[in-house]
């Protein structure tokens, strides 16, 4: 192939990355899944009669069991490219970074396999949030007052 | 109206991460830190359980809720202990979801097999 019609059609398949579409996208699918999250509270709420505290740990816990199971499926990588971090920002991301890790490494056995991986990439997640959450933890507690 | 504020608030901390990811050279692992060390900083002084009273379960959603959780254990717990309730509480409200999200991935893996 030559040079100059390589680079054409390479500048025709080029991703455009359009960053306000990007941003929109974002903002309509963490919304839809934020609106779910506060949907599936008021119905434990009035359904099991639950405290909300109670339904929102398991609203949590059945979003974390929805996106480990299509990670597993393997949908779940398809709609991450597609929505980017209105699925990788709420707690979804979280799930489903675990999942894919400990499935990637599946075949080089349980131990240096997925036990090794499986935090992986939700490892700095748990790092910097204990850290941070020591830190400003030590300080608040320092200034005192009621906390 | 709960619903309402889910949805703005849980997309416009989305569409800040996105622009972030979209601008500069940070990969989501970044971001998502970055969002857990800011859900930690808010909850310091108590704002963040004031936007989970006016939003609801939209703010439960995003990754910041983990940091809040993380600091709002800690600081409940050196509030009866002391300093050394710090480090007993860390884990407090955040087990559930670090339990679930270990105890379903473990499962999943076991079951189903790589798709490439």
């Amino acid at each position: 192939m030559k040079q100059e019609k390589y680079e054409m059609i390479a500048k025709e398949h080029k991703a455009k990355n359009p960053k306000l579409q990007n941003a929109i996208v974002a903002f309509l699918i963490g919304g839809v899944i934020g609106m779910i999250g506060e949907g599936i509270i008021e119905l434990l709420c009035n359904i099991f009669h639950m405290s909300r505290n109670n339904a929102g740990t398991i609203m949590i816990v059945i979003m974390i069991f929805i996106a480990s199971l299509s990670t597993a499926l393997g949908f779940f990588d398809k709609l991450v490219t597609k929505f980017k971090c209105g699925l990788l920002i709420p707690i979804t991301g979280f799930a489903h970074s675990m999942t894919s890790a400990a499935l990637d490494y599946k075949k080089e056995g349980p131990i240096y396999g997925v036990g090794a991986n499986i935090f992986k990439l939700a490892g700095s997640v748990i790092l910097y949030g204990i850290v941070a959450a020591w830190f400003f933890g030590m300080i608040r507690y320092l200034l005192g007052g009621r906390i | 109206m709960l619903l309402v504020n889910s949805f703005l608030f849980c997309g416009i901390v989305c569409m800040i991460a996105q622009i972030i990811l979209d601008n500069t050279k940070l990969t989501p692992g970044h971001v998502t830190s970055m969002f857990v060390v800011f859900g930690a900083v808010l909850d310091s002084f108590s704002f963040y359980d004031k936007i989970i009273k006016v939003v609801g379960g939209g703010a439960l959603l995003p990754i910041t809720s983990f940091g809040h959780s993380l600091i709002h254990g800690a600081l409940a717990k050196a509030n009866e202990y002391g300093i050394l309730g710090i480090l007993m509480g860390m884990f407090d409200l955040t087990a559930t979801g670090i339990t679930a999200a270990i105890i379903f991935s473990f499962i999943f893996t076991l079951i189903f097999k790589p798709k490439n």
